[in-house]
């Protein structure tokens, strides 16, 4: 087996070979990325790092994989997204309030990863409480994207929540990552960093355990630097979880399985509504070649219409926040978390542990949130956002009637620069315009690095599925990254800061 | 149902005129189970500080809600005792709200689609009549925590044991006219559930508790502006609570001023109600449906389970007393109020007497239960063994005093009946040449008396007395005084 | 729909953030101008169309009445700002 020059170099697919050939120890795998991740602190991609941890976990994988009892990730060092519950290691959500918050419980989802024997490198930064799509709003400062534009110093985001996943991955800190995606935030990072991000079906991985924001949108999934890689995080990532109610009673199946397939005969959509008004952006152009690989690889390109596109955004601000209002009641300073010193009475202990301990877009979604369902509002924003909901869901519904996977840009253009967009919340909601309307649909969807724009940032595509149709949305995914051959990387500038 | 003479019996006198008082129950009964409402920890009572807790009662970040069945069946089954309509496809809501006892700012509850919706309770009064109360749902609900606030003056300390238990909560529609039918309401319900062992109606350990709303109106007028007495936590306090209210509303409108839309505590050291301090911001609850929960789905065929299981019921159980055992509605009523009582006297009364059952059970047990504090559960002489002194009154082994002594002893002393009159030589005098030694002796003794009874008949019963002394309480009163009569010459009664 | 300061701090008192006067004005523009937004959904044609309660096709799941949790009062508060014998601390609640 050729080795990388780096064992960061490995995918993580081809990591999980080299281990298991012996040709590399955990440890050895493992100290590397450690390295990595100590020497990328410029990158700010990490709230929590666990060294100690990592290299323990390494050395009981090491003796697995030498007594030939490897289990599905063993030895294979990732990244958890602040946002998942670890036992015994400190867990944020990028926020204030939770600043000193010691779970004392494992999230199902990184529980599943520790039992396929994966190692854990760290927690990553992400926006507070996974609100946000530039990891701006974090309490711990922002990520920075491992991505320049040619010949800039200037520092651009990584897009968010997860965006020091997204970071991650592409500095190569880690072999991969979990993210959580609610309105874009495992599939736009993704595309700002160039790397594949897979928001699964709602109600495929498990949500218990996992700090939450938005209810009936939050998902799960994998953030890799390929396909495969992906695939492999998912399957093991995903399970039918008892403790979770709205865990979907469907099976895991091997989702690396027909990954190579190719798109022959499959029937490729393509919504009228993402495309941009006025002259072509550099996105578009991407989009359009696109299309033109996926016609060559023989699939059949079918124009379809999602004509409530437009009204998702809104829809999304009204029902996130909503759900989020009610779930952040409990961070109160009562049970855990900060708590505002020299307090009053209850009143005071609620008012000013919250005014302290959430950021200023917490804050005002919170607001919002409370603002939508309160009384005499409910039914002409909440209620009503929930119908166009619906309406949505139907659009994609009635579109796979007539093809197999859409095919859509991921984000509307590349990173941007730090502070561009945070002075109005509006312009900021717009880099979720092609993500958004997936979650209130519930579906599967992926974003794959196809190509840089002229400034040498990255680009992604994005394909939607049919609810639990994964395998197919990789093996799409899989045809658009072979034909992209995306083969850039990052200048790993942050190494000489 | 009751007739106008009854209604106006039931208004108040003010100072102009006649007033009625409208009244609607909102009761809270724990759900008897093994676990929470959705989380797996115990909903026992009485436990350790906190030591009953789910990471998900404590509302963690990322924990979860998942039902439990049983909490479920245990609704349905209360919703099938309250003769009310099951709905098979109900949601769960978030009430959000802030308090301490309330860890995740909200409770699950359920606002426009309970699980159960309009049922009835009869209600039995105290002079037989029979009331029925609309019931307009019943619900299923999270209950909160505790806080203490007598520990130290400035801290109250928050245990959350009983976050999380399930809570049926029933609405009753305003159909009371009085305190009178708002204690029975409440006793009737809490027999129901009993019976159905869906709750254990336990007021003073809060398993059960009621909130009532009490307004005014002159009769045939609209409703008047109700008040809220939350938390009456004890039967004794209904009516009172609901008397000073009505009263206090009538004197402040004859008074010229109008009832604020209030919630009142009731303040049983002083039987009066009082203003709540902290509840006067009136609360958004913004409900919406709990994103963590699906709709609940119930199958008919579960529900048909659960009604082919039920136990017989107050209603059906006083029906078939009467009808059985012939006793009075009232008699009937107060047995089945409870349904170890009726038990106790159904293995009484069985194969003897009915109403003499009733009596004894009425005169001589809850008597003695009264007075040594105990209830029917824990009564010191059996069932069995108050049916078989009975029969030895009816076998003529003993006489109707003697019974009661077999009972003080066999009450104190435990012991089966036969023996306890076999070994104390109890057994009824009924050799009439006995009886007749003793009749002769006493004469001998009281010549005078026996020249008294030819002009007063009545000094009978004295000789009766005295000849029953003679025998030291054991002859056959009957037999005593037929002798007597024959002896002395007087005629027998009637 | 536009909020205005008054309703500002009712809002922000049913979410128990305390605001200081300065940041009550941004409150009132930012959400104003996140609310004009979303006010485009009231061109949707919403008529007979039902609320998406949840993107789930399935029976809501259902545990078994069996004790598995509790016990762990030592865990609960090991996060807590401040406990006393195993209960939460909290000021004094005027009922």
């Amino acid at each position: 087996m050729a080795l990388p020059s780096s064992p960061t170099d490995f995918t993580l697919a081809e990591a999980r070979d080299a281990l298991r050939a012996r040709a590399i120890s955990s440890t050895e795998l493992t100290s590397a990325f450690v390295s990595q991740v100590a020497a990328a602190r410029p990158l700010n991609a990490f709230i929590t790092e666990t060294p100690e941890r990592a290299l323990e976990m390494a050395a009981a994988s090491d003796v697995r994989l030498s007594a030939g009892e490897a289990r599905p990730l063993e030895g294979l060092p990732l990244a958890i997204k602040d946002l998942f519950c670890t036992r015994g290691v400190r867990t944020t959500a990028a926020s204030r309030i939770l600043d000193n918050f010691v779970p004392p419980y494992e999230s199902t989802v990184t529980q599943n990863l520790w039992d396929a024997g994966a190692v854990l490198l760290g927690k990553t930064n992400m926006d507070e409480f996974a609100m946000g799509s530039s990891n701006e709003t974090s309490h711990f400062n922002p990520v920075v994207n491992p991505w320049r534009a040619r010949n800039s110093n200037q520092s651009v985001v990584p897009g968010g929540s997860s965006g020091g996943s997204a970071a991650a991955v592409a500095g190569r800190l880690c072999l991969g990552a979990t993210g959580t995606d609610t309105g874009g935030s495992i599939r736009q990072p993704a595309a700002l960093t160039g790397v594949v991000g897979l928001k699964p079906t709602y109600g495929r991985c498990s949500r218990w355990g996992i700090v939450a924001f938005a209810s009936s949108l939050d998902q799960a999934g994998p953030m890799a630097r390929t396909v495969r890689d992906a695939a492999i995080l998912l399957r093991a990532m995903a399970s039918v979880d008892p403790k979770d109610s709205t865990s979907v009673d469907v099976p895991v199946p091997d989702y690396e399985h027909e990954i190579e397939a190719g798109v022959k005969g499959l029937r490729v959509g393509v919504p009228k509504e993402y495309r941009s008004d006025g002259a072509p952006s550099e996105i578009d152009r991407l989009w359009t070649k696109g299309i033109g690989w996926m016609r060559s690889e023989g699939a059949e390109i079918v124009d379809i219409s999602l004509p409530h596109t437009k009204y998702a955004l809104p829809a999304y601000y009204i029902v996130a926040p909503a759900e989020a209002s009610s779930n952040l009641a409990r961070y109160d300073g009562v049970r855990y978390g900060h708590r505002a010193a020299d307090v009053r009475d209850v009143s005071d202990l609620y008012e000013r542990s919250r005014a302290e301990g959430f950021g200023a877009e917490v804050r005002r979604r919170v607001l919002i949130g409370c603002y939508v369902l309160s009384a005499g509002y409910y039914d002409a924003y909440y209620v009503r956002a929930q119908k166009v909901r619906t309406l949505i869901a139907r659009d994609f519904v009635k579109a796979f009637e007539r093809c197999d996977v859409l095919l859509t840009p991921s984000t509307p253009g590349p990173a941007f620069a730090l502070g561009e967009k945070t002075a109005d919340p509006v312009s900021m909601y717009l880099n979720d315009v092609f993500t958004v309307p997936v979650n209130l649909a519930g579906l599967p969807a992926v974003s794959v690095p196809a190509g840089l724009t002229t400034d040498g940032l990255p680009l992604g595509l994005q394909v939607i599925g049919k609810a639990f149709d994964e395998q197919l949305v990789l093996r799409v995914a899989r045809s658009i990254e072979r034909a992209a051959g995306f083969d850039a990387t990052p200048n790993a500038w942050w190494r000489a800061a | 149902m009751s007739t106008s003479a009854e209604q106006s019996s039931k208004l108040i006198r003010g100072a102009e005129g006649d007033w009625e008082v409208v009244i609607g129950m909102e009761v809270h009964a724990q759900i008897l189970s093994k676990a929470k409402l959705f989380s797996g920890a115990s909903a026992s009572f009485g436990a350790e500080p906190n030591a009953q807790v789910s990471f998900i009662d404590a509302a963690m970040p990322g924990m979860l809600p998942v039902i439990n069945r049983y909490c479920v069946e245990q609704a349905i089954r209360t919703g099938l005792g309250l003769r009310a309509k099951i709905n098979y496809n109900s949601l769960f809501d978030r009430k959000n709200y802030f308090y301490p006892d309330l860890p995740a700012g909200y409770q699950i509850s359920q606002y426009k689609n309970p699980i159960v919706g309009e049922g009835e309770v009869l209600l039995d009064l105290p002079r037989g009549q029979t009331v029925k109360v609309g019931i307009e749902r019943l619900h299923l609900e999270q209950d909160a925590g505790k806080s203490l606030h007598d520990q130290r003056p400035d801290h109250s300390y928050v245990d959350l044991n009983r976050a999380g238990v399930a809570l049926m909560e029933i609405v009753s529609r305003p159909d009371m006219r009085s305190s009178e039918e708002a204690a029975a309401f409440l006793k009737k319900l809490r027999a129901i559930v009993r019976y159905l062992g869906t709750c254990d109606g336990n007021m003073e350990e809060g398993s059960m508790r009621a909130d009532v709303n009490v307004s005014v109106r002159r009769p045939g007028a609209p409703l008047g502006t109700r008040c809220e007495i939350k938390n009456v936590n004890s039967m004794r306090f209904i009516a009172q609570a609901v008397e000073y209210e009505a009263r206090r509303q009538v004197d402040v409108i004859e008074e010229g001023g109008s009832v604020a839309l209030e919630t009142r505590l009731f303040d049983a050291r002083v039987g009066e109600t009082r203003p709540m301090r902290s509840k006067e911001e009136a609360h958004d609850y913004r409900y919406f449906p709990d994103p963590d929960l699906l709709p609940l789905v119930i199958e008919e065929s579960w529900v048909a389970e659960i009604a082919s299981g039920l136990p017989e019921l107050p209603d059906d159980k006083k029906a078939r007393f009467m009808r059985d055992y012939g006793i009075s509605a009232y008699d009937a009523g107060v047995l089945v109020g409870d349904r170890e009582l009726a038990d106790y006297y159904e293995e009484l009364a069985n194969g003897i007497d009915a109403k003499q059952a009733v009596n004894w059970l009425n005169n001589e047990i809850l008597g003695r239960l009264n007075r040594d504090g105990h209830t029917i559960s824990d009564c010191p002489v059996s069932a069995t063994s108050n049916n078989t002194i009975l029969r030895l009154v009816t076998e003529g082994l003993i006489s109707g005093k003697i019974a009661k002594d077999v009972l003080d002893i066999a009450w104190t002393a435990g012991g089966d009946p036969r023996t306890i009159v076999a070994d104390r030589g109890l057994a009824q005098v009924t050799d009439t040449d006995a009886i007749e030694k003793a009749i002769g002796t006493v004469i001998a003794s009281n010549p005078g008396k026996v020249e008294e009874l030819k002009s007063k008949p009545n000094l009978l019963g004295w000789f009766v007395g005295q000849v029953m002394r003679e025998t030291g309480g054991k002859a056959n009163p009957q037999s005593v005084n037929t002798l007597l009569r024959a002896r002395l010459g007087v005629p027998a009664e009637g | 729909m536009s909020v205005d300061k008054k309703t500002v701090r009712h809002i922000a008192r049913l979410a128990r953030i305390a605001l200081k006067d300065e940041q009550v004005e941004p409150m009132v523009n930012e959400p104003n101008n996140i609310l004009a937004w979303v006010q485009q959904l009231e061109e949707v044609d919403v008529a007979g169309v039902p609320p998406l309660t949840s993107v789930v096709e399935q029976r809501l799941k259902m545990r078994d009445d069996v004790v598995t949790e509790g016990g762990q009062a030592d865990a609960l508060m090991a996060n807590a700002p401040q406990s006393e014998e195993n209960f939460f601390v909290v000021p004094r609640v005027v009922e």
